[in-house]
């Protein structure tokens, strides 16, 4: 089993979506879903920091700064036994906790590709289509995932028998 | 019916919800709501469950309890609309867990909608059962599942095969129903369904050895050619990544090749040309290609050895490594640490790169390099990559600290080439990360430094130079105050120089204001004041140019608030007032520590003292037990060592060798330790040699370990379980070793006409028992066996109990045990009288039950004892 668990999260740290492909506790579950969210937040407020520094010195030392590489931090963090995939769209994190033995690079594309599912059915995805439509999220990640290992990967047979019982209404 | 979809409650509760600004408004708010749902719940209104399970659905994803609504996922599941079924089951799999035995009211609904006509309920179903069937669940419904796999539908295929997944994950044994099923998967067409029976490949594979062989023998090519067409298919659309046809059927399918080739040589050749090829075609200019080789090089790296696959695997490592993306780098590093095993010189080369990665702004990079690079160390390049972690550790994060300076510190003790060497990195690591050094770092280090004697001088002026720069690093003051205290002499007159010093000039009262210094320093801790105040008393006859002076300071101690220190100031004012005298024996220099020792014990200490760690409130204890014992030691050192039960090796076990000798007068024991002990005894209670006063003073020691209880039950108090600290420090081993010495009562041996050998009884991973002998005067057929109990294991055994059962010739009697509680590496003891009336022509044999309880849980072990010595 690769995939562990599924959590979107907004900016300030409020889990808008969580689905885990294992059983943990309600306590456990706030209590990992606190300390990563703490984690990777961290992670990106220091990229934030690196960045605004960044162009600070660019407007300062000009192209000669620019030829220094924008080194982003990487989106896997270590916890507990877990490793985090996390990305970030707009107001939005997406993490994936997964096994050690599992392939980051390609979480990570499985990231993009569930984001793209969601921008083709609401059309630029926000924080509050996936508020509002909790249910259609979860279908969407349960034709995609299924017990942590990857069902489907093209957009339009995950998104068909959703879209079947949009038109059946 | 839109009404349930669009229900503008469910929107309500959202917004009142998002409109909190506190979390204890959001309580609230969800209070009201479930109280609401739970009444409506109540009036049983078919229209309102949909809506009330969404809403518990939002509630429970902000971590909120919601088992009330379990039975209505159950009731929504059983209605037959479609919306309702798929709610249902989504809250079945949200809410509930395998573990609850509502969900064994489902299997008959589950069986029924896997039977049902409409085929996206059969996919509701299988998908629900995919993500929370138990064992049970599994064994029930695996034939409807086997025979769904060969659905018409595509989309039922794909999520019968996961299904099946887990069911095998679940009952193992159910694994050969699903070999043909599986194998027929990979011949499909449609990405879905061969990324999903790849993936039953793979969990037949890793759960059953047949499977593997199976699909060894008959779907390598296949698999082979599958790969082969996907990464020369022509452009599609619908599945393409970035240039790439589905990388994540690229990535399955070489996970699967891997647990095929792995371990067999045919299987690996067949794969190598296509592995090439993807190791080489594969655009690595965007994430998913990269993802893609990364996939491919671990598959490399798993089959069996082809050389020229290698070379190609570590070179996209290589590339990996200098990409700018952090990601790939940290794949890179990732891999690399498994390179190691098979290619050590290619990961070699890589050196500097890796080492740059330490120093990376990303805590997950520098984990990872940090981790590598300690894999890379050996004898060549050790100090080097010493100093280049070093330099850097200077410069590091705080919250890097800790873990660089824990890295730094296992590499300079495993190669520890001189002495000297040895000795300047860790005061260079104590000096800049002093504080994150653990006790038995520096515990290591005091006794290298006590074993290198030419070394004395130097190091002292080397750590005088460091503490006054670094005086906040509370372990570099430890050791420097302890050598200071034990070497003070050889700071001042620059004794044993080394060419490469500079001479300093340091005055007898410099020294003292360092240890002062310690002393009198808010922030200092217990362990580093107590350790000063032990420097103190030894400079005090080092110096006596200036002891008025450190008088002074010894007194001012005697207000402290800690009780541990105004006790020792009374005792070490004492002894500089009124002893002159003796005073410059008692406070001679540390007998060399013995380093073997030291190292078997810390090694066997181990697991304890990660536990200690844990809880620093803990380690004030501790510390305290051990630094002012270094000196309680000292004062009678020579006595001890005559004393044959302690070496002098270790710190604490001359507490427990001075606390055993006291107890053992009381009980009138072996006249060895006895001396040993009233000698220590006379130390300590200076000038009052009464009997009784011997008695408290022995108390007063033993408080030192926090330990206020009646002298009589000291060794009690000690073996129990209450004292976690005594348990879990360094020591544990040399309780054991000092209790040890003492069980058997060779008095006895003496006296009693033949001596039959001990014997090991019985020996577990836990636990060993140790029988020894003696026959009673007069009587031939009766044998006294004294049985030992010895807890091999780092946990406390309460409930103790000892059974033993012998044939009808012969007799035994038990006498009640030592103690019920068997401490951590401590023994207990009991006495077995056995009486053989076939006394000369048999000889003996028992059963015997050990039953004891620990952490909480019943432990039964169980022996037969063949090994009697002949003749009893």
């Amino acid at each position: 089993m690769g995939i562990r668990f599924i959590l979107m999260v907004n900016k300030q740290g409020q889990t808008r979506l969580a689905q885990y492909y294992e059983w943990l506790t309600l306590e456990e579950r706030r209590a990992l879903e606190g300390e990563i969210v703490r984690k990777c937040l961290a992670r990106n407020d220091q990229q934030i920091r690196f960045e605004l520094m960044f162009e600070f010195l660019c407007s300062y030392a000009g192209v000669l700064a620019g030829w220094l590489a924008l080194n982003e931090q990487c989106s896997f963090v270590e916890h507990r036994n877990y490793k985090i995939v996390y990305r970030r769209y707009a107001s939005l994190f997406f993490m994936v906790g997964v096994d050690d033995d599992e392939n980051e690079l390609a979480i990570l594309e499985f990231i993009h590709l569930l984001v793209e599912t969601m921008d083709k059915h609401f059309g630029n995805v926000c924080e509050l289509d996936i508020m509002f439509h909790l249910e259609k999220a979860h279908f969407m990640l349960e034709e995609m995932v299924m017990n942590g290992c990857i069902v489907e990967t093209s957009k339009a047979n995950i998104l068909s028998p959703i879209q079947l019982m949009d038109k059946a209404h | 019916m839109n009404s349930i979809f669009s229900g503008t409650r469910l929107r309500d509760m959202i917004r009142s919800i998002r409109a909190c600004k506190t979390a204890a408004e959001e309580r609230g708010v969800v209070r009201k709501e479930c109280a609401d749902i739970r009444a409506s719940i109540n009036e049983n209104d078919p229209h309102d469950r949909h809506r009330n399970l969404a809403k518990l659905m939002f509630i429970h994803m902000l971590g909120y309890p919601t088992h009330f609504g379990q039975m209505e996922c159950l009731k929504l599941i059983a209605s037959p609309g479609f919306p309702e079924k798929r709610i249902g089951y989504l809250g079945l799999m949200l809410l509930l867990d395998e573990r609850q035995e509502v969900l064994m009211l489902v299997t008959n609904s589950l069986k029924q909608d896997l039977n049902h006509t409409n085929q996206y309920v059969v996919g509701l179903a299988l998908c629900a059962l995919g993500n929370i069937c138990s064992a049970e669940m599994a064994r029930d419904l695996a034939p409807e599942v086997e025979r769904l796999i060969q659905f018409r539908d595509p989309n039922i295929r794909k999520k019968a095969a996961l299904c099946s997944t887990r069911i095998v994950r679940k009952v193992p044994d159910l694994a050969e129903n699903f070999i043909n099923a599986a194998s027929s998967l990979l011949k499909e067409k449609h990405h879905g369904v061969l990324i999903t029976g790849v993936q039953l490949c793979y969990e037949l594979c890793t759960i059953n050895d047949e499977a593997l062989e199976y699909f060894r023998k008959k779907c390598t090519e296949g698999l082979i050619k599958t790969l082969k067409d996907i990464t020369n298919s022509a452009y599609q659309p619908e599945y393409d990544v970035a240039g790439i046809t589905d990388p994540f059927l690229h990535i399955r399918l070489l996970k699967l090749l891997r647990v095929l080739g792995h371990g067999d040589a045919d299987a690996s050749d067949l794969m190598t040309d296509i592995l090439a090829q993807v190791a080489t075609k594969t655009e690595s200019n965007k994430n998913a290609g990269n993802a893609v080789l990364y996939e491919c090089v671990e598959t490399i790296m798993a089959i069996e050895d082809t050389s020229s696959l290698r070379v190609l695997a570590i070179n996209i490592l290589g590339r990996f490594l200098s990409n700018r993306d952090n990601n790939i780098r940290y794949v890179a590093l990732n891999m690399l640490m498994k390179a190691i095993a098979f290619d050590d010189q290619a990961v070699q080369r890589h050196r500097v790169t890796i080492l740059e990665c330490v120093k990376d702004p990303d805590a997950s990079i520098r984990k990872r390099a940090l981790e590598l690079v300690s894999l890379l160390v050996n004898e060549n390049n050790v100090k080097q990559l010493t100093k280049e972690l070093i330099d850097y550790l200077e410069i590091s994060d705080e919250d890097f600290k800790e873990d660089l300076s824990a890295k730094i510190c296992s590499i300079v003790e495993k190669f520890s080439l001189e002495k000297i060497w040895y000795i300047d990195q860790m005061l260079k690591v104590l000096s800049e990360a002093g504080k994150f050094v653990k006790d038995d770092v520096w515990h290591a280090l005091i006794v290298v430094i006590s074993n290198a004697s030419e070394l004395h001088g130097y190091t002292v002026r080397a750590l005088y130079k460091a503490v006054l720069t670094y005086s906040e690093q509370e372990t570099l003051v430890r050791v420097a105050i302890w050598c200071i205290g034990e070497y003070g002499d050889l700071l001042v007159n620059n004794v044993g120089m080394l060419g490469i010093e500079d001479p300093i000039t340091v005055t007898e009262s410099d020294a003292v204001d360092v240890v002062e210094d310690a002393i009198t320093r808010h922030n200092s801790d217990m362990t580093t004041k107590a350790m000063a105040l032990v420097a103190l008393l030894k400079l005090s006859s080092r110096f006596p140019s200036i002891s008025e002076r450190i008088k002074d300071t010894i007194v001012k101690q005697k207000g402290s608030l800690l009780l541990e220190m105004q006790q020792r100031a009374i005792e070490f004012n004492s002894i500089v007032d009124r002893h002159k005298n003796i005073r410059s024996s008692l406070v001679e220099r540390m007998p060399v520590l013995d380093e073997a020792t030291f190292n078997v014990r810390r090694a066997g200490s181990l697991p304890a003292s990660v536990s200690t760690m844990a809880k620093p409130s803990v380690s004030i204890p501790n510390g305290v037990a051990a630094a002012p014992l270094v000196d309680l030691l000292d004062l009678g050192s020579d006595d001890i060592m005559a004393a044959p039960s302690s070496s002098g090796a270790d710190f604490l076990q001359d507490l427990l060798g001075v606390d055993l000798g006291s107890s053992s007068v009381q009980s009138g024991a072996t006249p060895g330790p006895k001396a040993g002990a009233d000698l220590l005894m006379d130390i300590l209670s200076i000038g009052t040699p009464s009997p009784a006063q011997n008695n408290t003073s022995s108390v007063d020691l033993l408080s030192t370990a926090g330990i206020n209880n009646n002298p009589s039950n000291a060794l009690d108090t000690l073996s129990s379980p209450a004292l976690p600290h005594i348990a879990t420090t360094a020591s544990a081993g040399g309780m054991f070793d000092l209790l040890d010495g003492l069980t058997p009562s060779p008095s006895k041996e003496a006296t009693n006409g033949p001596a039959y050998p001990p014997i090991v009884a019985y020996e577990s991973s836990t636990l060993k028992i140790e029988f020894t002998f003696s026959k009673s005067s007069g009587n031939p057929q009766e044998t006294n066996v004294q049985a030992t109990f010895i807890n091999l294991s780092p946990n406390t055994f309460t409930y103790f109990i000892f059974q033993a059962a012998v044939p009808k010739f012969l007799q035994l009697h038990l006498d009640p045990a030592s103690s019920n509680t068997l401490p951590a590496s401590g023994n207990i003891t009991q006495n077995l009288r056995v009486t053989n009336s076939q006394h000369g022509k048999k000889s003996l044999v028992m059963r015997m039950r050990i039953g004891y309880k620990v952490n909480g849980k019943d432990v039964l072990e169980e022996g037969q004892i063949n090994n009697f010595p002949r003749g009893l």
